[in-house]
């Protein structure tokens, strides 16, 4: 039986960091995900864990693609490449038939364009504005003293959705400070939020036309309030998996995989 | 050919380099003389004051100049601290602060007794060189170009622009003193005929792969078809262009340096502050501009005066969107290109504003990726390299997944 091809992706994102391993470019044998982004140890922290999990040492690696936007400083990369291809690259794996992948990260929200073949075929990114993305969520977290995680539940459980400004997260912000003054629900409050990002993001995902099957990746995929939301402002049915925050590492590993073979080739 | 341009060195490039050195020289010559000097709008018929021998220099040319070499910050800095809004243009802002500060060491022009002003480019403008001659309290001449909502301008609009043109020429007869030559009009539209269409066969020239050029090259040369489109050196110079570039192709040559791996239509004006990162960013990943919409805009072909008219109505900014993306579609399919990277400019809303419906429509007719990144055309603050990067990597690599492709 010939030798294994391990191959490495590495997503160092804004706020977290991702790893995922790959024997023969198929099976995962080892992700992690760290809470610390770029220019912190949770880069090399989230690789430590993925070869912990996969019994492999870096010395066993064949071939690592750094993306992400601090895919530059990773020095240990036998290449870098965008997120955006990376994200389509993963999102093909994880969700069979996908021709439209929204991944909204810690600072921009993209929406990706899959060819029947999972190639990226176009993309739209957000523009400079972090309205719209995962950064937009922390700030409102951070407001109203509600986690993150349990951003999804409150959505659940409001009467309605309050109104919250998509122009800006500066204003947005003001905007839930008066609401809080007025006593608003915070419920309602968080339902307005994830609306604001709906509307937001649905621009985007319109511009390059929504097509089914359509997905989402990045962490803000976690949050079930947000793509409710989404489908709603899309009138479409969007996938989400456990695994949609590690699409990016897992698209990495994959053309890590298919470099080695080229170069091997 | 003058003994004047026989003399100078063979390059086009210097050439080029030498008559906007001069530009400048010729208005201190004629302001430290006592002469009337003019500030003017990029696409204001030149043939008015180059007929009457009156010399101008450009607002948009200094601004683009002084946001090249680093001081657009300072300069939008001081606008701002006047009152003036950051949603305003950047070349506006940094041509307000000149007028109050007076001195930019990295290009400094004389001041004006005039302005003359034409919105074909620009709407913003109007305000702009208002505020100027208001604060100066020096006359405006303004020539009025409605966008235009038909594909071109018919006889009501040539009209309405020629009685403008014929007022305009009075005012400056009466500001400076001087006369109107007719034979001289007729010769002056002869050579920006001439240099108008040398400059189109010489950008027209990427249409060979490899292109004989770095289409970055065009951003700078752009400077001489604005500034001296009426002037016989220009013309000899960019017809020597065109001969270096035909040359080129003959020996396969280019000024792109490297492999062209990919073609590009690179849509909207340069990202002065940021010229080098956006440049080496594309270069280094082998992409060459061979599209760009600078080349048509300042090709003006006319055979007559009312065509001279109907020319200056074709200006970008002032023509139907349909046109607009016939203009786009063109460059792509003439040029080969296999993307599109499009500035969306914060500086010109009216440029930028119709951007994403252009995408839609340049993905649709041409099938080509493309990738819209945030910038300015002369404030920095309004860039950021990294998501740049990415937009621009995302978009390599959706072309070389269609150059894969088709090879399979």
């Amino acid at each position: 039986m010939s030798k294994k091809i391990y191959s490495l992706g590495i997503d160092v994102g804004s706020t977290t960091s991702k790893c995922v391993i790959l024997a023969d470019g198929q099976d995962i044998l080892g992700k992690a995900l760290v809470g610390k982004g770029a220019g912190t140890d949770g880069v090399d922290k989230s690789v430590s864990l993925a070869l912990e999990e996969a019994g492999l040492s870096l010395d066993d690696i064949d071939f690592i693609v750094a993306t992400g936007y601090g895919r530059n400083s990773y020095t240990r990369a036998d290449k870098s490449m965008s997120e955006l291809s990376c994200h389509a690259k993963g999102g093909a794996r994880i969700f069979e038939g996908v021709r439209t992948i929204i991944d909204i990260g810690g600072q921009d929200a993209k929406v990706l364009r899959l060819d029947e073949f999972g190639q990226m075929e176009n993309f739209v990114m957000n523009d400079k504005c972090a309205a719209g993305t995962g950064r937009f969520l922390e700030v409102m977290s951070n407001v109203l003293h509600v986690p993150l995680d349990d951003f999804g539940e409150y959505d659940a459980q409001a009467k309605d959705a309050a109104s919250v400004s998509s122009t800006c997260t500066v204003f947005a912000e003001s905007e839930v400070i008066s609401l809080l003054a007025h006593n608003e629900d915070v419920k309602n409050i968080i339902k307005g939020i994830h609306s604001s990002v709906a509307s937001r993001v649905s621009g985007q995902v319109r511009r390059v036309g929504v097509k089914p099957v359509v997905a989402m990746t990045g962490g803000v995929s976690r949050n079930m309030g947000v793509v409710r939301a989404l489908e709603a402002e899309l009138e479409v049915d969007i996938q989400v998996s456990p695994d949609s925050q590690l699409a990016g590492a897992l698209g990495a590993a994959i053309y890590a995989y298919e470099n080695f073979l080229k170069k091997e080739n | 050919m003058s003994n004047e341009v026989e003399n100078k060195p063979v390059r086009a490039k210097d050439l080029l380099g030498g008559i906007v050195a001069k530009h400048y020289k010729e208005a201190w010559d004629a302001k430290n003389a006592g002469e009337k000097v003019g500030w003017c709008a990029s696409n204001f018929p030149q043939e008015i004051f180059e007929t009457l021998d009156i010399k101008v220099v450009y607002p948009e040319n200094q601004a683009a100049a002084i946001a090249a070499k680093g001081g657009g910050e300072r300069m939008c800095e001081t606008s701002e601290n006047n009152g003036y809004s950051n949603d305003i243009c950047a070349y506006a802002r940094i041509s307000l602060a000149y007028m109050d500060v007076k001195d930019a060491p990295e290009l400094n022009m004389p001041q004006p007794d005039f302005v003359l002003c034409c919105n074909n480019i620009c709407n913003c403008m109007i305000k702009w060189y208002e505020n100027i001659a208001k604060e100066l309290d020096i006359p405006m001449i303004l020539i009025d170009i409605p966008y235009n909502n038909d594909y071109d301008a018919e006889e009501d609009r040539i009209a309405y622009v020629r009685g403008q043109f014929d007022y305009a020429i009075k005012q400056l007869e009466e500001i400076t003193g001087k006369k109107w030559d007719q034979d001289k009009f007729e010769r002056v539209m002869e050579i920006s005929q001439r240099t108008g269409r040398a400059w189109l066969a010489a950008t027209a020239m990427s249409r060979y792969e490899p292109s004989p050029f770095n289409g970055f090259d065009v951003f700078n040369h752009m400077a001489v078809a604005v500034c001296a489109r009426g002037k016989e050196e220009s013309a000899i110079a960019f017809e020597k262009l065109l001969e270096e570039f035909e040359q080129n192709v003959k020996e396969g040559k280019s000024t792109f340096r490297g492999e062209e791996k990919h073609r590009i239509l690179f849509e909207g004006i340069a990202c002065w502050p940021h010229l080098r990162h956006t440049f080496t960013t594309l270069k280094e990943a082998g992409v060459n501009v061979t599209g760009t919409v600078y080349a048509d805009a300042f090709g003006y072909i006319y055979e007559n005066t009312n065509e001279l008219m109907q020319s200056y109505c074709r200006t970008p900014n002032a023509i139907s969107f349909d046109r607009s993306v016939d203009m786009r579609v063109k460059a792509i399919k003439e040029n080969h290109c296999d993307g599109a990277l499009i500035h969306i400019n914060r500086s010109c809303k009216q440029w930028s504003g119709i951007m994403y419906e252009m995408e839609r429509e340049i993905r649709k007719q041409t099938g080509i990726p493309t990738a819209i990144f945030d910038g300015d055309q002369a404030d920095p603050r309004n860039f950021s390299p990294a998501q740049y990067d990415t937009r621009v990597q995302g978009l390599i690599e959706v072309m070389e997944a269609n150059k894969a492709k088709e090879a399979k």
